[in-house]
């Protein structure tokens, strides 16, 4: 069989998607956003939903996201991407708003923000890309650094008695009311990917259900800040950040999933993973 | 039954991150020596035969630069 012979219409299998426009993308080789862009345009394109969704992009790497999905978007300000979304669903309940954030622009700056829309329980989807790290400002420390981890503020690794605590936000919206669909994932292997398309399916689903907020956070690197390759940064965030942060639902159609019941329960005794980056 | 898989990647748009050779369960694909525009050092095909069109490669792209085709041998 000559590849003549397979490189048929009838036989495609995997085309990037239209929803995505023809620019080719500012993020840095490997950069989990990329894949996080396409797996959304994805499912918006499956869903048929668009010529009826909106996208709030936040401040930080993606803050060009307008540039590459061909749906209608709104730049909001630094951490104020949910509070805009709350507006635009309350608006027009009809329409689908999803929010796209780091973890420098939804757990530093907009955490008050984040957390009061998810404690109204807003209808609305909110994707979370969690790299540890301020990427577009060079590689600065942000909330959710791990401890002991070398960024450009903190270069003898982060320590918490002076940093504070590596910030696991995602657990702790979980608890409020306003969820409906908690969940983390990641996309460095193809498995991986494969299903957090489906978690961001099912968030965009529960719009229609009319619930409250479902949050997606998607454990990505990057390779610029953490001063690594793309394939070493996805080796290094398998080793450590998943340690901290390990993937799976927490809650899921209003209800928590009894494995994040077990996990908080060792929230208070100190995490291994942590220790071991510390040097002393 | 096999099946046979065949690759179209958009050489201009790929960054060379090398991710997509991870997610390659049979080594169809490597890094070339050659650059394209903008001075990366592209994806291309080493070992077509061995591809059985699975698109674990195009599903963790980043720039979605992998177009798969698969036909039933």
């Amino acid at each position: 069989m000559t590849r003549e012979d397979i490189i048929k219409p009838e036989n495609l299998v995997y085309k990037r998607t239209s929803v995505l426009k023809d620019a080719t993308m500012h993020y840095c080789p490997g950069c989990g956003h990329g894949t996080v862009h396409r797996i959304i345009a994805e499912v918006i394109e499956e869903m048929g939903i668009q010529d009826n969704v909106v996208g709030i992009s936040p401040v930080g790497c993606s803050v060009l996201a307008y540039n590459y999905f061909d749906v209608d978007f709104v730049e909001a300000a630094h951490g104020r991407a949910p509070a805009c979304a709350s507006a635009i669903k309350r608006l027009r309940p009809e329409t689908f708003v999803f929010s796209y954030q780091g973890d420098g622009d939804l757990a530093s700056i907009g955490c008050a923000e984040v957390m009061h829309a998810c404690n109204r329980g807003e209808n609305i989807t909110m994707i979370f890309i969690n790299n540890g790290i301020y990427g577009m400002t060079g590689g600065q420390m942000a909330p959710t650094t791990l401890e002991g981890m070398e960024t450009v503020t903190c270069p003898y690794g982060r320590d918490p008695e002076i940093m504070g605590h590596t910030m696991r936000l995602t657990e702790a919206l979980a608890q409020l009311p306003g969820t409906y669909y908690v969940t983390r994932q990641a996309v460095y292997t193809p498995a991986l990917a494969r299903k957090c398309k489906k978690a961001i399916r099912q968030a965009f689903e529960n719009q229609k259900l009319n619930k409250g907020v479902s949050f997606v956070e998607v454990t990505s690197n990057c390779n610029s800040g953490w001063k690594m390759t793309a394939v070493q940064a996805n080796k290094w965030m398998e080793e450590n950040t998943l340690k901290y942060f390990p993937l799976g639902d927490m809650k899921v159609n209003g209800k928590f999933d009894p494995k994040f019941i077990e996990r908080i329960a060792t929230f208070d005794q100190p995490n291994e993973t942590l220790y071991s980056l510390r040097k002393k | 039954m096999a099946f046979k898989g065949a690759l179209v990647i958009n050489t201009e748009k790929c960054k060379g991150c090398e991710v997509c050779i991870t997610g390659c369960p049979n080594g169809v694909i490597a890094l070339s020596k050659k650059v394209n525009a903008k001075g990366y050092n592209y994806l291309e095909v080493v070992n077509a035969d061995a591809c059985i069109g699975c698109a674990n490669c195009a599903v963790i792209c980043p720039d979605g630069v992998i177009e798969v085709y698969r036909a039933k041998e």
